[in-house]
């Protein structure tokens, strides 16, 4: 369950971000999370009301942006869409790859108010 | 997984056998709330957005203040000139049975320093001690992972010397720690012959994130269904890069290569 940490990291900066802006609260929050991260959407869902409860993020809308994975060939540069890590080059069926997209974690914006 | 009761979770989650239609579980799922309190919550939850809205564009990583500390850890690494590894597996791999043999018969040339992970129990520190070898044990309590604060806190009280091995034995767990970096130099990830050999695209995360792979328990391969060359297969689709170690921690099989990787280390 990361999740959890993931969630808590996620208040820790939205908290100090809040305290900079001296704003009264936190509207929403855009999140953006790579496929290939690592992380779970459902376990997010479920880790996020337990995590924010009596945090600056409680009654705070989330907004998550899922990013698919994405890959350049080693080999042919060819730029594919990634499913899994051990997915092949459709054009040349090497392994190596350069993920370009897809590991994100990422605290994108807050909108205060 | 739930930390608080421990449930299974809501969307999303499929219960299917192979080849049957995919139906996903949900169930209806309220916490009370923690030490007995509870409140209305009289707020609206879709807050309409004023004039006085302002949106901030922080563009920050969740995982942010784990890397800067993980790089501050890699910092201490290099003005020492110590390599520390990060042991990761699934639990009974062989991990610390690994360690305690390694630790034996090198302890007389290498200058080694151990960081136990476990959730409870001093079992495994204990086991390390026993061979006169300085090791801290974290405890992570419910946690299923190390981070870079922990080990800069165990690295503290450890102060390992220069010119030494610290090895990091995490968690027992193939999922959670593939995301913390703790400032290692090498992710070496252990899997065992009476595992399945499609570990490696069970559980891509750790392997695409490690540099080394050690085989442990090959002295069991003539009774167990487990391909070498398979696991390396699957291994290698994930990881092209992974260097390979086949050992028995236990009957002493193949540990001379991996004893050499590690005075390679030391040069």
């Amino acid at each position: 369950m990361h999740e959890l940490s993931i969630v808590l990291g996620i208040v820790d900066i939205a908290q100090s971000e809040f305290e900079r802006s001296g704003a009264t609260s936190i509207d929403s929050i855009e999140l953006e999370i790579g496929e290939m991260s690592g992380v779970e959407p459902f376990a997010i869902e479920f880790a996020w009301p337990e995590a924010t409860r009596n945090t600056v993020l409680e009654n705070t809308e989330k907004i998550i942006e899922y990013i698919r994975g994405k890959a350049e060939c080693l080999e042919c540069k060819e730029q594919f869409e990634l499913e899994n890590l051990y997915d092949e080059c459709p054009a040349c069926k090497s392994y190596f790859k350069n993920i370009i997209k897809g590991k994100e974690l990422r605290v994108k914006a807050l909108t205060v108010s | 997984m739930c930390d608080t009761c421990g449930c299974g979770s809501t969307n999303k989650i499929i219960i299917q056998k192979p080849g049957q239609l995919q139906q996903n579980h949900e169930h209806e799922h309220d916490h009370t709330h923690a030490l007995g309190h509870s409140h209305e919550h009289p707020h609206d939850h879709h807050h309409s957005h004023t004039d006085h809205s302002n949106k901030l564009n922080i563009e920050t990583n969740i995982l942010n203040q784990n890397d800067l500390l993980a790089e501050r850890n890699r910092g201490f690494f290099l003005g020492r000139n110590i390599y520390a590894v990060n042991l990761v597996s699934s639990p009974g791999s062989g991990k610390t049975s690994l360690l305690e043999k390694t630790l034996k018969d090198l302890k007389n040339e290498i200058e080694f320093n151990i960081i136990e992970g476990d959730q409870q129990t001093f079992n495994d520190a204990n086991r390390i001690d026993a061979l006169g070898i300085p090791v801290v044990q974290i405890n992570t309590g419910t946690g299923c992972h190390l981070d870079s604060d922990m080990v800069h806190k165990a690295m503290q009280q450890l102060d390992p010397p220069a010119n030494s091995i610290l090895m990091i034995e995490n968690v027992g767990n193939l999922v959670c720690p593939s995301l913390f970096d703790l400032g290692e130099n090498e992710r070496i990830v252990i899997i065992s012959v009476t595992e399945g050999d499609d570990k490696p695209i069970k559980y891509p995360d750790m392997f695409h994130g490690s540099q080394v792979c050690i085989i442990n328990k090959i002295d069991l391969l003539p009774y167990v269904n487990f391909s070498v060359e398979k696991a390396k297969d699957y291994a290698r689709k994930v990881n092209p890069d992974l260097i390979f170690f086949e050992v028995s921690a236990t009957k002493g099989d193949g540990l001379n290569d991996w004893y050499e990787y590690l005075r390679s280390k030391m040069t």
